[in-house]
């Protein structure tokens, strides 16, 4: 199925392959119509002439002040203490306390 | 103020729903009542108001109790108090309070109990305040309605029926109900400013970089903000001179000095130059609100300051800019949920793969999966340029018009958003309609300034109008004080 923005089912269940997501049945036809509504939205961003401008990633480059960037206020390289690894591993789903299980990775 | 419709029936403990936090802080100082005292009154009135509202996700009242009993030790024994001494807030919860539950309204971490506390939350506790518990919102802040938490929707409480608007519609929910004296919310496209607005209570942005991040559960971390919602400016600049400064622990927070921000409102606005966006008076505007705006501005032009013209010509591009960047942002910063480490972990699983897949399928609701969705499409391989790139440009654009216009003007004006709080249920089915709700405030989040929503009238049917003061980078002294005139000449009308 084609929409008029161009994103089909295919499509959708690509990205949500990527990103991790599982779509049922219902939710697939969905995505792909509110996708596409919100695509054909975003379009109206091609009617401006950006070839002159710089992309901005966040606010301090522009004002030029960010110093963590230009490695001015990084901290020094010192051991600190940090959260205590129980409390981490106490919020794990499944842990044998010192790391995190899951299912197997590897098949033999 | 006319009778709202659907106004809230219980009056329990009633003197606490306009306690502002200066007269909290006084009451608990000069021995009029203790903090213990106040915390359990609190707690009262939210078991009996809060079924109407449902603003609170999880009640603290053991460290809130704890910490109140402290406060009222040093009462006791002459100690310097701090500037929030006693004070009962609530806090959002995206925001880590270490050992109570943080959800962000979503199923995918029902049951997790940060090991840690948020900067912010930090900082308030140190400064006095009490944390009573943690408020609703929409999951992962992504909404503007507060109807995408997994825990249920907020009703206002200023009309039942309708939305408190969103993200944070808890936080402004529990102000405007007096179930706590200020709260915390977080702001990515309008998530303070808009619920702010809809429930009658000041709500304020602090530029990007002003108040710490750390230990907030990131959406956008290029937008989000920590900000106030208190039932007057001077407490918002109270919260806010709290809040501010730099932490080791966020990288983008500034060394930018912090200014006195309750100090300075005792300055003069007279002499101020306002900028009022053509852009944002455009079709689509509610004609009570167009008025409201008005009104603001008459009484601004009486208190002193001069009212301009401004254009910020890119305003329409704001609400597309947006919705690339915060869900190509959002699709990276949610693939942390993933059943390893925190949180929900699918029990159908048997390989990794199907872990990671079945418990975000089953954690994550709609909106969230359609954010990802669209976030992790415009990142992928042959679009990035066409829309991620694009869109980083469009910010500059617009961060552009607002550096220009400031130029002209000290502050600006306009209005926060196009209708008063609609009813729930009326813009769930189109996310596109509940999108354009954001399109008076998503622009100030894309520049990184500073903004507020000041209460400044009711509608005929009595819900509450908000105006939208944005202030320079960095800038928030100027902002309040243009917010708290407009707070006064309201007040004396």
């Amino acid at each position: 199925m084609s929409t008029p923005a161009g994103v089909s089912l295919d499509e959708v269940q690509h990205v949500a392959d990527l990103a991790n997501l599982e779509l049922t049945t219902e939710e697939l036809p969905r995505m792909a119509r509110d996708l596409n509504a919100i695509l054909g939205h975003i379009a109206q961003l091609q009617e401006l002439d950006t070839s002159q401008v710089e992309p901005m990633a966040q606010v301090a480059e522009v004002l030029g002040i960010a110093p963590a960037l230009a490695g001015e206020s990084l901290r020094a390289d010192q051991i600190k203490p940090s959260v205590d690894r129980a409390a981490v591993m106490s919020q794990a789903p499944e842990s044998d306390g010192r790391f995190f299980k899951v299912p197997k990775v590897i098949e033999r | 103020m006319p009778e709202s419709p659907n106004a809230l029936k219980s009056t329990v403990n009633p003197e606490l729903e306009a306690l502002t936090l200066a007269a909290a802080r006084t009451a608990v100082v000069s021995g009029t009542t203790t903090a213990v005292a106040l915390a359990e009154s609190y707690y009262q009135r939210i078991a009996a108001v809060d079924p109407e509202v449902r603003s609170y996700l999880a009640l603290t009242q053991d460290r809130a109790l704890a910490q109140a009993a402290a406060v009222d030790a040093a009462v006791k024994a002459g100690d310097n108090l701090g500037p929030l001494a006693g004070v009962p807030i609530g806090i959002k919860d995206v925001l880590t309070l270490k050992g109570a539950p943080a959800t962000a309204a979503s199923k995918i971490l029902k049951g997790y109990h940060p090991p840690y506390d948020a900067t912010a939350v930090a900082k308030l506790e140190a400064a006095g305040a009490v944390m009573l518990g943690k408020l609703n919102c929409d999951e992962f802040a992504m909404g503007s309605s507060n109807e995408n938490s997994a825990y249920g929707p907020v009703h206002n409480p200023r009309a039942l029926e309708r939305v408190p608007g969103g993200s944070s519609g808890g936080s402004a929910a529990a102000v405007a109900a007096g179930l706590c004296a200020a709260s915390l919310g977080t702001d990515t496209g309008g998530s303070i400013r808009q619920p702010a607005a809809f429930c009658g209570v000041v709500g304020v942005l602090p530029t990007y970089g002003r108040v710490s991040r750390y230990g907030l559960i990131a959406f956008a971390s290029s937008l989000d903000r920590i900000g106030p919602f208190t039932h007057t400016v001077q407490d918002a600049a109270t919260l806010l001179e709290v809040l501010a400064g730099p932490d080791a622990m966020d990288a983008t927070t500034s060394t930018q000095p912090v200014a006195s921000y309750t100090a300075d409102l005792s300055k003069p606005v007279a002499g101020l130059r306002i900028g009022v966006p053509e852009e944002y008076f455009g079709e689509g505007l509610d004609p009570e609100i167009r008025a409201a705006i008005e009104t603001s501005l008459d009484a601004l032009k009486v208190a002193g300051c001069t009212i301009h013209k401004v254009s910020l010509p890119h305003t329409r591009y704001a609400v597309p800019t947006y919705y690339v960047i915060a869900t190509a942002e959002a699709s990276s910063n949610l693939s942390r949920f993933d059943g390893v480490r925190f949180g929900h972990r699918s029990s159908e699983a048997n390989t990794l793969a199907n872990m990671f897949r079945k418990s975000r399928d089953e954690g994550f609701g709609a909106e969230v999966k359609r954010r990802i969705l669209l976030g992790t499409y415009v990142l992928s391989a042959g679009y990035y340029d066409a829309y991620y790139r694009k869109a980083q440009q469009v910010r500059s654009l617009l961060t552009r018009d607002f550096l220009t216009a400031f130029t002209q003007v000290d502050a600006l004006v306009c209005p926060v958003t196009p209708t008063p709080a609609f009813k729930l249920g009326e813009k769930t089915d189109d996310p596109i309609q509940m999108y354009l709700e954001d399109i008076y405030s998503v622009a100030a989040s894309l520049a990184g300034i500073c903004g507020m929503s000041v209460p400044c009238g009711t509608t005929q049917t009595g819900l509450p109008i908000g105006v939208q003061v944005l202030g320079k980078h960095f800038d928030e002294s100027t902002m309040l004080r243009v917010g708290a005139a407009i707070e006064t000449a309201r007040a004396s009308q």
